[in-house]
């Protein structure tokens, strides 16, 4: 007569003949591409232990934009970009095609959530100081993201292409315009010709949905990387010292803060 | 449709970072600070650690000195270049063509704004009509017209943009419209609307900039007079032609002094210290 074991143990005899399974595939993409390696590089790196929520406001703008990416990939299957018919797509989404007034008030309110939150992010770094050596390439990258951000906001206005949308974009060009000697060729530029008109309405399409995306996920790129590789730092009332020693370090290391995969490579 | 000054600013800069780029090359220090050791650093010079756990670098191998030319460094600086040189092919025409089509001037007659009986002797009508109709609504341009009468055996009028100076919102005419009396003409070029109004003045209902009946700003951002329109008389018609800026209007409707520029976007000084900011305009370089 059969004695059942405890379900503890019928539980672990049962993931024993499972998990092999699972690990199968995931286990020859490793060793074909380093990529679990590299993904478990990327998650489980060390953070400092006093860190704390307004540390999430990076990930909170990145998650942003990856749900203003996807929701303009779907708006754009039904986005008709040419002066006449372009507010009619617009007015088919929000009234007609089933659910497209969310995924249109996603993007829309999500244009506002992406720039708040930037700003936000930003804050955080300037208040904590977190831009200082050896993170100021990093502040440089985010330099250079916010006006990205804020262009895609500027081009996606116009694309209604309603009352609003069209004197917004009216004063924006001209606003442009005014700049000292190279102001009325870029307004010029913007335009794709001396008045507002479908080269506007064409071109301000393509930058916003192929050019300022394709530049921000370069730089987001960029800028993860360097968060990765120099790791985040702790906040300005932390009683470590900045830069102060983790762990045993090989010599020549002057000791700072580098993370490393925690979990072990699948084997 | 290129445009010379264009081509010889390209040329020019094209000429000395080439030079200079040729100079850099081929000067003797570039290979030994290139090819040498990498100078040992103190701790404190040099804070990035080297990567962990990689191997320590080897000491740079002793530079040959410049009497040798290896052939692999030869091909080197060959596919470097001639990436260059593909890369400078493809991007020439790929950027000429996202730039140069912005600034081909389109080429528009005049308006034929309808018989001049339509506009009574002092009297102000706003005219909108469609400046160019093969583009559609999006070329609706309103302008306030106003007749002064004869002078000097021609008619005078008085032609004011609406595009406020300040930024470009549309102005309005601050008083009332004669709705009622709203007519739409059919001419050759043009379906116009025209509306008898009463203006005080002109204001703007974006950031409130406001401007008199000659188009004097009067308060508010605008830094400058209303652009107003060229104009010519054919057979009895009203011809509007080219829009022109103006910093100020002295004196009312046939015997106005105007200070007239060409043509500028909303917001550009055109005269005084400011003026200067905008040395030249894009339809200069056409
Ligand atoms: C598309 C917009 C952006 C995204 C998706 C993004 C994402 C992130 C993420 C996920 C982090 C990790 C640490 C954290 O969450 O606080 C981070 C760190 C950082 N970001 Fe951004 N960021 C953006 C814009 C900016 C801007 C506009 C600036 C400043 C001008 C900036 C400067 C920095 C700096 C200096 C760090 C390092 C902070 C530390 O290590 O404590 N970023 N970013
Ligand atoms: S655009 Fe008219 S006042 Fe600003």
């Amino acid at each position: 007569m059969a004695i059942t074991p405890p379900p503890a143990r019928r539980r672990k005899r049962r993931m024993d003949k499972v998990m092999p399974l699972v690990m199968m595939p995931v286990n020859w993409l490793e060793e074909r591409s380093g990529l679990v390696g590299g993904l478990k590089y990327f998650l489980f790196r060390k953070v400092p232990s006093d860190i704390n929520w307004f540390h999430t406001l990076g990930s909170a703008t990145l998650t942003a934009f990856i749900v203003q990416a996807v929701t303009g990939v779907i708006l754009a299957m039904y986005y008709k970009p040419h002066p006449d018919t372009a507010y009619e797509s617009i007015r088919y989404i929000t009234n007609e095609a089933t659910l497209g007034w969310l995924v249109r008030g996603m993007h829309r309110w999500g244009a506002s959530v992406f720039i708040i939150l930037i700003f936000l992010h930003m804050a955080r770094v300037f208040l904590f100081g977190a831009y200082k050596y050896p993170r100021e390439l990093n502040w440089i990258v985010g330099v250079m993201l916010l006006p990205l951000a804020m262009l895609e906001g500027f081009t996606g206005y116009l694309l209604p292409w309603d009352q609003t949308a069209y004197w917004a974009t009216v004063v924006g060009i001209n606003l442009n315009g005014t700049g000292p000697v190279v102001g009325p060729f870029l307004a010029q530029f913007l335009r794709g010709g001396d008045e507002i008109g479908t080269d506007t309405l064409t071109r301000f399409y393509a930058m916003h949905m192929l050019l300022l995306p394709g530049a921000i996920m370069g730089l987001i790129g960029l800028h993860l990387y360097l968060v990765i590789r120099l790791g985040v730092s702790s906040p300005p009332w932390s009683k470590d010292a900045a830069g102060s020693e983790r762990e045993e370090r090989p010599s020549g290391d002057p000791g700072l803060v580098r993370p490393r995969a925690r979990g072990r490579v699948a084997k | 449709m290129v445009s010379p000054p264009a081509v010889i600013v390209g040329a020019i800069i094209t000429v000395i970072f080439g030079f200079l780029w040729a100079r850099d090359v081929m000067s003797p220090g570039r290979a030994s600070a290139a090819g040498g050791p990498e100078p040992a650093g103190t701790a404190d010079a040099e804070p990035i650690p080297a990567h962990m756990g990689a191997p320590a670098t080897p000491p740079g191998h002793p530079s040959e000195g410049p009497a040798s030319y290896p052939r692999s460094k030869f091909l080197e600086l060959g596919t470097l270049g001639l990436g260059a040189v593909i890369g400078g092919i493809i991007t020439a025409p790929i950027l000429g063509f996202a730039v140069l089509p912005a600034f081909t001037e389109d080429e528009l007659g005049g308006v034929d704004l309808g018989p001049l009986t339509k506009y009574p002797t002092g009297k102000w009508i706003e005219a909108t009509f469609l400046l160019n109709p093969a583009a559609g609504e999006v070329s609706r341009r309103t302008a306030f017209i106003r007749s002064n009468g004869m002078e000097g055996g021609q008619p005078s009028m008085t032609i004011i943009s609406n595009r406020c100076v300040h930024l470009g919102c549309p102005v309005q005419a601050a008083g009332p419209r004669n709705d009622d009396q709203q007519e739409t003409i059919k001419t050759e070029q043009a379906e116009l609307t025209v509306t008898p109004v009463l203006p005080a003045n002109f204001s703007c209902p974006c950031h409130g900039g406001s401007y008199d009946t000659e188009g004097n700003r009067i308060a508010g951002p605008p830094v400058r007079a209303l652009d107003r329109y060229k104009y010519s008389i054919v057979d009895g018609h009203l011809i509007l032609l080219q829009p022109y800026s103006v910093s100020e209007v002295e004196g009312e409707g046939a015997k106005a002094a105007i200070k007239a520029y060409g043509i500028q976007g909303p917001g550009e000084h055109v005269d005084g210290l400011s003026g200067l900011l905008y040395p030249i305009q894009p339809q200069d370089l056409g």
